[in-house]
């Protein structure tokens, strides 16, 4: 065991300095390696943690949206809608629901005005999302203005700013009060923009939508599951799209790894030989270049790894963002939660680890099995 | 010390190109002897140090080491037996560009996992007995031919050979330096070890050194000294 472990030792030895010897090849192929890594586990990192966001914020949002339909368009709920809809079994709680868009010409992009369901701002203030915080450079107790769409300017001061927590969908949220925002809009009484269903039984949700149709044909309700879904095929695409540019990377990397492999340089040969001649064993041969594989799979691995993850999770995907990120023109500059798969890391190391080794390993394996006579001539 | 009998060697066989490179070698070296190969260009000197040095193994015929036939031997124990009785010193001394001359020299004894302070202070040791103790940390590519040579000879001896291979071991060198290697080649004759060598040189054939000159052609034996 001991003499294993020196021997391995030695192995390891002897590999570091022949990697060594050929510095500019092997970082040359460690920096295009590692390059490789980071972008497609940037990818792959940040959709996931996209995803997760997305699905932890939906959590928190009620499992059916009733809109109304006019002329195939969203339109306000008209007094008396909730009425009809309090009849229906299934259904446990009901609010309507107040916000619209507001186009802020100064930042040039769009925020959600919003009466929060529970405990609204005080009449005059509001509560502001973080993007808005640092697009307008606003802090608690500034005051702002916006000017209507009617064209009367309105004065409010900021109670508050959201939380970074749920960015993604909170950044360009304006809160105000119930008052505020009719006044704003010029949003006629007793009307809403949609209708908030809260319902207990995951089972019911269907036929509550079912019931929905009947009840109210103008009606359109929205799903919480489905929504889910959508924004679930919507990441795939995109990162579909990231993986297919990617894949030309993967190729031209295959094949440089492939060159590296096949090419095996006449001094690494003649090198083999004669540590054959020596004395080392076919199997001692097979395991330094092993070593040597390992060594610059990992590496690469690692580096790139980590700073895919630096990239993700610290610097907000900014390589990826404009591809990958909503469609907002305020993009919201959001702290993902760092979060790692397992089977994600798996899948990577497979694809990248385990392709080089393979094309690395079979040349050598050719060139150690052979007989060491050749190392007298020449 | 090895027994060779009938051995033929064929390159490319079954190819158009079929060569035989040996035809029929009988042959004893004998132990703490210097046994010297010699002949024209392609006789089959080189070929048949291959077959003695286990490096390859004969298309006919048997190896005996020390009354062993080993001739069938799997690749694993000829390796180990390169490893563990004979020292090679080649033509081009074939050392690893890149490292310098001490690990080239402990480079045959990795396999054997020695401790690592054990094989620099004997690999010191051979090195200053060729009197080239002040050039061990120097990279092999820096060196002349003869220092060269000299690590070669190191690495050589580093796993303590009975058996000393060596094949035209003054090709590459000026007369001086040829000299000088017949002096090293005493010594290690004079440590008890068997040694065979191929040469075309007069100054090694016909040195005082080697015990006993084999003259081959067209890949048989045809004289003797
Ligand atoms: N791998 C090979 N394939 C084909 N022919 C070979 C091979 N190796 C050697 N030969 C041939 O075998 C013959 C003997 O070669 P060998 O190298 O043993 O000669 P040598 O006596 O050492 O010659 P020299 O004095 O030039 O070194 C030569 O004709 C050579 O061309
Ligand atoms: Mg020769």
């Amino acid at each position: 065991m001991k003499l294993w472990l020196a021997k391995q030792r030695y192995l390891i030895d002897f590999t570091l300095a022949s990697l060594a010897r050929r510095k500019t090849r092997n970082l040359g192929l460690l920096l295009v390696y590692t390059l490789l890594v980071f972008m497609l586990a940037s990818v792959t990192l940040y959709t996931h943690a996209l995803r997760q966001e997305a699905a932890r914020v939906l959590a928190a949002s009620p499992e059916v949206i009733v809109q109304r339909m006019v002329a195939g368009r969203h339109d306000l709920i008209p007094p008396g809608y909730m009425e009809k809809i309090g009849r229906i079994r299934g259904v446990q709680k009901m609010e309507g629901r107040l916000w619209g868009y507001y186009y802020d010409a100064v930042t040039k992009a769009n925020y959600t005005f919003m009466v929060p369901a529970g405990n609204p701002p005080a009449a005059g203030e509001i509560v502001v999302g973080p993007a808005l915080e640092r697009s307008r450079g606003l802090a608690k107790d500034n005051g702002i203005s916006f000017r209507s769409y009617s064209g009367k300017l309105h004065t409010f001061i900021v109670a508050d700013v959201l939380p970074q927590a749920s960015e993604l969908v909170s950044a360009d949220l304006v809160l105000m009060s119930e008052q505020n925002f009719r006044a704003f809009f010029d949003y006629p009484v007793g009307h809403y923009t949609d209708i908030a269903l809260s319902v207990a039984n995951p089972q019911e949700v269907r036929n509550v939508a079912v019931k929905l149709g009947a009840a109210l044909p103008d009606a359109r309700p929205i799903l919480r599951d489905e929504v889910l879904r959508t924004y679930a095929s919507i990441y795939d695409w995109r990162e579909g799209i990231v993986l297919a540019l990617l894949s030309a990377a993967i190729l031209a990397f295959g094949i440089l790894a492939w060159e590296k492999a096949s090419g095996l340089s006449a001094e690494e040969k003649r090198e083999i030989g004669i540590l054959k001649a020596i004395g080392w064993e076919t199997g001692d041969v097979i395991k330094m270049k092993f070593w040597e594989g390992l060594l610059i799979s990992l590496t690469a691995f690692l580096a790139g790894f980590v700073a895919a993850y630096v990239h993700v999770f610290h610097f907000a995907a900014s390589l990826f963002e404009p591809v990958l990120k909503g469609w907002a023109v305020l993009y919201p500059r959001f702290q993902l939660t760092p979060h790692i798969d397992g089977l994600q890391v798996a899948t990577l190391f497979f694809f990248t680890v385990v392709p080089y080794a393979a094309a690395v390993l079979v040349p050598i394996w050719k060139a150690a099995i052979t007989d060491p006579d050749s190392v007298m001539r020449s | 010390m090895i027994e060779l009998s009938g051995i033929r060697k064929a390159f490319n066989q079954g190819h158009d190109n079929e060569y035989w490179a040996l035809d029929g070698i009988d042959l004893s070296i004998e132990a703490k002897k210097v046994t010297a190969l010699r002949g024209p260009s392609g006789s089959g000197k080189t070929t048949l140090l291959t077959i003695v040095g286990c490096l390859a193994r004969p298309t006919e015929g048997r190896v005996r080491l020390l009354g062993e036939d080993i001739s069938g031997l799997p690749e694993r124990f000829l390796t180990e037996i390169r490893r563990k009785r004979f020292g090679f010193i080649f033509q081009q001394f074939n050392l690893i560009k890149g490292l310098s001359a001490l690990d080239n020299i402990i480079l045959p004894a990795y396999p054997t996992g020695r401790p690592r302070r054990e094989l620099l202070e004997r690999a010191e040791e051979l090195l200053a007995g060729l009197k080239l103790g002040h050039r061990r940390h120097a990279k092999v590519e820096w060196l002349s031919g003869g220092e060269q040579q000299r690590v070669a000879i190191c690495r050589a001896l580093i796993n303590d050979p009975e058996l000393v291979i060596a094949d035209e071991p003054t090709a590459n060198l000026d007369t001086h330096l040829s000299r000088e290697f017949m002096g090293i080649l005493e010594g290690l004759a004079d440590q008890g070890r068997t040694i065979l060598l191929t040469s075309h040189d007069p100054l090694v054939v016909e040195s005082d050194v080697v015990q006993r000159v084999i003259d081959m052609r067209d890949g048989k034996l045809i004289d003797e000294h």
